[in-house]
């Protein structure tokens, strides 16, 4: 399921988060939320999923990815880190008489390589930074954000949550600025989270 | 020779994961990089990494496969005269 603001955008049945097969959801949400970009089916899973979230949450933002600078930084954070990814390398380089690592998978074998793919397409040239933690991490998002917006390094932060293991995922984001409707505080974070 | 250029075909769009790109729509001349079917740096060394795996050829020099690649047509006579396997 993919929601906005709380406004279901696209659902396939079985509607039970989590259990769906990955690469049949995020290929089926991608055409349906008319997301046209060339080198999402190139990603990894991890970077499909954060992309995806991040625009369909900056598509209504109307940032101008043609000319200016976006001023957007993002704070994300997993429990997997790139382990998905990783199991497919380390199984390429396990066989020495069969070596043959897949370049196009080794480069995704770091979590904060969705945050490039997200800052190449909506051109966003801010801080950005992935953190790994045991669990969903409120507290660090809002003190993290906060200092961002505080210190003037940017004008906008998006937060949140992204993470995957085969086909176990969960993506939660959200787009902070000084003076937003909502007040950034961690149990706001954590009731919006607790939604999904 | 056409029979090595369709495999090429079938292996780039594969490999290369190019969605909604089918064998039909990769003619033998058309450029692979640039304004052809748009390949990038990554999509380079995974080529490289499909001829040694698939036709036992090695590349010592990454630049090579500037000219090697240029075409799926250049791609088969290069092939043809190096494989071994």
């Amino acid at each position: 399921m993919v929601s906005l603001n709380g406004n279901v955008l696209f659902s396939e049945v079985p509607i039970t988060i989590g259990t769906e097969d990955f690469s049949t959801f995020i290929k089926n949400a991608y055409k349906f939320l008319q997301t046209d970009y060339s080198k999402f089916f190139k990603m990894d899973n991890l970077s499909k999923l954060a992309f995806l979230a991040a625009d369909v949450l900056l598509k209504k933002e109307n940032l101008n990815e043609e000319e200016e600078e976006n001023n957007i930084a993002l704070i994300f954070s997993n429990k997997a880190s790139s382990l998905d990814t990783d199991r497919k390398h380390q199984a390429a380089i396990e066989n020495d008489a069969e070596y043959f690592p897949s370049p196009a998978v080794f480069v995704y074998t770091l979590p904060n390589i969705c945050l490039g793919e997200i800052s190449i397409k909506h051109r966003l040239y801010s801080e950005n930074s992935f953190f790994i933690f045991d669990r969903f991490n409120a507290e660090h998002l809002q003190l993290y954000a906060n200092s961002l917006l505080r210190s003037g390094k940017a004008e906008k932060v998006l937060c949140g949550w992204v993470d995957l293991d085969e086909n176990s995922y969960e993506a939660f984001l959200y787009l902070v600025e000084k003076d937003g409707e909502i007040e950034h505080k961690t149990e706001e974070i954590t009731r919006l989270y607790n939604i999904l | 020779m056409s029979e090595l250029k369709e495999e090429l075909k079938g292996k780039i769009i594969e490999q290369l994961n190019l969605e909604d790109v089918s064998v039909a729509d990769i003619a033998d001349d058309d450029a692979l990089f640039g304004d052809g079917l748009g390949l990038d740096s990554i999509d380079a060394l995974e080529l490289i990494v499909m001829l040694d795996k698939d036709y036992g050829i090695r590349l010592s020099d990454p630049k090579e496969g500037r000219k090697i690649f240029e075409s799926v047509q250049v791609m088969a006579d290069y092939i043809e005269e190096h494989r071994t396997k």
